[in-house]
């Protein structure tokens, strides 16, 4: 926008060069465009097509069958269990992440020394992939070994009836949640530390100089300032949420009655090891559209705010 | 300025409240680093010593065993190393980086320096891309890679991954050339440069960050990724290090110290890139949080 | 800068001829879809089809093995002890024939080959076959890879090997459909054995059980002491679905169990919420921590005599000879005695393998004497071969041997015999969720489904 008011403002000569240039502009970035248009929309179309038909078999068979697909799909066990699963998951990753992330935001911003070290320990293991966190978090949350065995020597955990993580039923995906929490929560942090320095001291200072508390400051003045960051992280972290795939894969698996499963490797074991690609396509396609009431709010009110700006 | 003596003086105090500040955080970092204590330990110790209930003692004799397994293989125990993997992810990430780089690189100036009609619009569903479920395009895609030929090739994983970094490349880009002043670009048009030629001599020079933020995010997202890898290319010849070491993990029969050994050196490149280029990296996953 | 510029342009150029190629071909997928349905069709003409493997099974038993080159691609979830083991042997045995072959040893980790299985078929699906795989007997093949057309028929091996004489008629019903042979069958191995701890069962006076009435009155003796009576390691959900599935072979018969794939016995019947009352009341003596483990971990258990009994396949009895313990029993599971829960590794030949006539010689080693016999003893299963089964077998495989004569044989379902992949994975799915919600009859409503999904649309 900018650059286009700019350049009218400029001499008549170098208008016929504009244009070519913008000629060129267009051609630079089609290949990008034409490249999304057919990997994310074309592609998000022939699935939405697959799933639609009666491909459940090696073989593609087109036959329309409506919405069968998805009927099934919501009266299949497994795929309730994910549903409850992940939405077990989003709740308390979001949750936890945001708590230790703000926390530990705002302990670092208190003029640490040494800061600098702890916060590359929160963060390093945004740099590991999730298939080496699920590998490390298998064995410390294997109910005779690791985290348990702690417990035990502070005498919080009896060995002869540990609790059982991942492999419990009742909380096995939260057992995901916390490897996850330890992969991601130090993200949460790098946005809120970076909104805390955002905001200018003399702000604090004029409210330390009216006399209010530290915690004052933090309620009245910090929170509502980091709320646009906040809403970035319950976004971006809801939609890793949703999507998570690796972790539980290379740490769980969909684990005994499912405690463990999640939407997204149903989708990878019925497509690939049960040849249902139909259902598959139905599973992507609901994932889909639950990411998406997520996100295309979350970029329209961005694209706007920007438009505002 | 009134801020410094205010600080000094709050400085110096040893506040009970400090000493709890100090005492959460190291307890937090004890929580980050323990999985690494355990890889470390655990990859260090002779298969003999390997035993659950002994999971957090140190190794009583060192022994490089499991990494020698975890990298080389074992025919007796036929655990199959992660040597050819671990170059297969170099032969991966660095060209998809690079590529990618360039071709945010060029978005980025095309829609921050010369905004076509509906730009506006185009972008927010580049962004889009960024946020789908792969699984709702894996299909399609395993279905075209097999008629290009590109399925089962590291070829073909570099392309994917460069189209489906796109999104993310071309936001960077298109925030860092949104701090560059427009004048920059006028000067350049006023001197005759032409699009090209304000890229070439006016903002390339000054993309260096912007790349190297970028090529950290593609390098370590592209060495981490593993749905992609996991479909198109499970050949153990030439499939990428984090499918290589699910595998390694997923087969009971391996001791676990060879799968830590394992997940060490899996995460060893992307440790040491952030390491070195921790800022960098940060930038990189800010920006796909920040607004676009 | 006129240098930059080309090379931008060129840049430019590329990526937009690539993406103009791709939504080109993105068009053309369609069409080649259309072609990939029709092969099936072109493999039940015996000619069409036999001619290429014909010609091909000529080349390859004339050719001079230490003329041979170039790879044998070879895919298994063969990657244990005992089963690694013994595709090593045949390996040794191959390359003593074909020494400038290399064999691309293609071992997918992951339990019962579920994970393998998922690598293989997006490797099919993605046009990218290895040169030979292997897979289950039965209609795991059928009703896949051989009903989507991406296998090469085997008829002029099993003619020329002899094949069709070597192996008894029960598996030659199994490995043949359309009126051809599809896989080489290297083993067999049986499902419902229950292994004991030997002394365990000495300590507290107990004899192998034979019906599910012995099999839950050891069961309480047991637990009374403290023991685990059942060890199971449903971490990977096979187990606990092969665990339902020597019940339901059990409690229902080889007639009815059979009956249950072909429509013959209806899966809403009394039996079926007989066998699920049955495997209810199992699982109320298994470990509280069987969904941490593995099968072989809960072997473990046992060995340990942490546990008294587990109900697993017979390649328990390769983990054991692994692990040096010897003190086990072992007898059919519950109900199932003079019963042969059957399942048989084959292998097979992809259309469009490289080396075909690479793949071609292994198969012929993999259907003869002394490829079986290299094999089988040590993966711990008995040769599928009449003749075969003079070997280091050790006291299991013999009284296996002796009962696969004998018995009667019912195909495995959670390993591929007696459904199509996608029945399995559902039973498997429903089986799976039981083991948490013990909802007898919202898993026969789910097992009915599974049953009318699949059989319809066969």
């Amino acid at each position: 926008m900018e650059a286009t008011s700019s350049v009218q403002a400029s001499p008549q000569l170098g208008r016929r060069r504009f244009n070519f240039d913008r000629v060129i502009a267009i051609a630079l970035i089609a290949p990008s465009l034409l490249a999304i248009a057919v990997f994310v929309y074309f592609f998000i179309a022939q699935t939405a097509y697959v799933s639609l038909v009666r491909w459940n078999d090696l073989l593609p068979d087109y036959t329309f069958v409506g919405l069968r697909n998805y009927d099934k799909l919501f009266q299949i066990e497994r795929f309730q269990a994910d549903m409850s699963n992940t939405l077990k998951f989003t709740v308390v990753f979001i949750f936890i992440c945001l708590a230790v992330g703000l926390l530990l935001a705002n302990l670092l911003d208190q003029k640490i020394k040494g800061e600098a070290i702890f916060r590359n320990i929160f963060m390093f293991p945004l740099a590991i992939s999730f298939i080496v966190t699920g590998v490390a978090w298998r064995w410390l949350l294997t109910p005779s070994s690791g985290v348990n065995l702690i417990g035990s020597a502070i005498g919080i955990v009896d060995m002869k009836n540990p609790p059982g993580w991942f492999t419990d039923p009742k909380i096995g995906i939260l057992a995901v949640a916390i490897a996850a929490v330890w992969q991601t929560s130090g993200y949460v942090m790098a946005m809120y530390l970076a909104g805390l320095r955002s905001i200018p001291d003399e702000i604090k200072e004029a409210a330390r100089i009216d006399g209010a508390t530290e915690w004052q400051l933090f309620r009245q003045i910090t929170l509502p300032l980091l709320q646009p960051i906040t809403l970035s992280a319950v976004i971006i972290l809801g939609h890793i949420s949703l999507k998570i795939f690796d972790l539980t894969k290379s740490m769980t698996g969909p684990g005994a009655g499912f405690s463990t499963d999640v939407p997204a490797l149903f989708m990878f074991e019925t497509t690939f090891s049960g040849s249902h690609f139909s259902q598959g396509a139905a599973i992507a396609m609901v994932l889909l559209v639950v990411v998406s009431v997520l996100i295309i709010p979350y970029l329209i009110y961005n694209f706007r705010s920007e438009v505002r700006s | 300025m009134s801020v410094v003596p205010y600080e000094q003086t709050r400085r110096r105090r040893i506040t009970p409240g400090r000493v709890v500040t100090y005492a959460v955080l190291v307890g937090f970092s004890i929580f980050y680093l323990i999985p690494v204590y355990v890889l470390v330990v655990t990859s260090l110790k002779s298969f003999r010593e390997v035993s659950l209930d002994r999971m957090w003692n140190l190794p009583q004799s060192f022994s490089l065993d499991s990494f020698r397994d975890a990298w080389f293989g074992n025919e007796e125990t036929s655990v199959s190393g992660l040597a050819s993997s671990f170059w297969n992810s170099i032969v991966l990430t660095v060209p998809a980086a690079l590529i990618s780089a360039a071709v945010g690189s060029i978005n980025g100036y095309v829609l921050t320096k010369w905004k076509f009609r509906g730009a506006d619009v185009v972008f927010p569903l580049i962004l889009f891309g960024m946020f789908i479920p792969y699984q709702s395009i894996l299909i399609p895609l395993v279905q075209l890679m097999q008629n290009l030929h590109l399925y089962g090739s590291l070829w073909g994983l570099i392309f994917v991954h460069v189209i489906y970094g796109i999104p993310i490349t071309t936001l960077i880009f298109r925030n860092y050339y949104a701090g560059v002043p427009t004048e920059l670009i006028e000067a350049g048009r006023i001197d005759g440069a032409g699009i090209i030629g304000i890229y070439r001599y006016i903002l390339f020079p000054i993309s260096l960050p912007g790349f190297i933020v970028v090529l950290i995010w593609q390098f370590t997202s592209v060495w981490n990724e593993f749905l992609f890898a996991v479909v198109l290319v499970n050949t153990p010849s030439s499939q990428p290090i984090t499918v290589a070491l699910n595998n390694l993990a997923g087969s009971f029969s391996v001791a676990w110290n060879v799968q830590m050994a394992g997940a060490l050196l899996a995460a060893l490149p992307t440790l040491v890139v952030y390491i070195f280029l921790g800022r960098y990296f940060l930038r990189g996953l800010l920006a796909g949080s920040v607004k676009g | 800068m006129q240098k930059h510029n080309r090379s931008v342009m060129t840049l430019v150029a590329l990526f937009a001829m690539i993406t103009m190629v791709l939504s080109a071909c993105d068009n053309n997928s369609t069409s080649s879809n259309a072609t990939t349905s029709n092969t099936p069709a072109a493999a039940k003409t015996p000619a069409a089809a036999n001619t290429p493997a014909a010609a091909n099974t000529q080349a390859a038993s004339n050719s001079n093995g230490s003329a041979a080159t170039g790879k044998l691609e070879m895919f298994s979830w063969w990657t244990t002890g005992g089963e690694s083991a013994g595709l090593k042997a045949m390996y040794k045995l191959y390359s003593k024939d074909r020494p400038n072959v290399e064999i691309v040893n293609q071992a997918v980790a992951g339990a019962a080959g579920s994970d393998a299985k998922a690598v293989l078929k997006s490797r099919m699906l993605g046009g990218d076959p290895p040169d030979s795989f292997q897979v289950h007997m039965g209609h795991e093949l059928l009703d896949g890879y051989v009903a989507a057309g991406q296998v090469e028929p085997l008829d002029e091996l099993y003619k020329s090997e002899g094949f069709d004489k070597a192996f008894p008629q029960g598996v030659l019903d199994i490995v043949s459909g359309n009126g051809h042979y599809w896989s080489v069958p290297v083993n067999i191995h049986r499902a419902n054995v229950l292994w004991y701890n030997k002394k365990v069962f000495t300590d507290n006076g107990l004899t192998a059980p034979v019906t599910f009435d012995d099999f839950f009155k050891a069961a309480d003796v047991l637990k009374a002491k403290g023991i685990t009576p059942l060890a199971l390691g449903d971490k990977v959900p096979f187990a606990s679905a092969h665990l339902f599935e020597t019940v339901l072979v059990g409690t229902l018969g080889a007639e009815a169990y059979k009956g249950l794939w072909d429509g013959k016995t209806k899966w809403d019947g009394p039996q079926v919420t007989q066998a699920l009352n049955n495997f209810k009341k199992m699982l109320g003596y298994i470990n509280s921590d069987h969904a941490a483990l593995t099968w072989d971990q809960a072997n473990d258990m046992l060995i340990a005599g942490k546990a008294g009994m587990t109900i697993m396949g017979d390649w328990v009895d390769a983990d054991y000879k692994a692990k040096a313990f010897t003190d086990y029993g072992w007898t059919t599971s519950p109900g199932t005695k003079g019963l042969y829960d059957a399942l048989s590794d084959t292998f097979a030949l992809p259309k469009g393998a490289k080396n075909k006539e690479n793949a071609l010689a292994w198969l012929k080693l993999a259907g003869s004497q002394a490829g079986q016999d290299a094999f089988n003893p040590l993966k711990g299963s008995i040769p599928a071969r009449i003749d075969a089964g003079k070997g280091d077998y050790d006291a299991y495989l013999l009284s296996a041997i002796a009962d696969w004569k004998k018995d009667t044989i019912v195909p495995s379902v959670v390993h591929g015999a007696a459904a199509k992949d996608g029945w399995a994975t559902a039973y498997t799915d429903s089986v799976n969720s039981f083991v948490t919600s013990l909802d007898v009859d919202k898993t026969q409503k789910a097992l009915v489904q599974a049953a009318a999904d699949n059989m319809t649309s066969k």
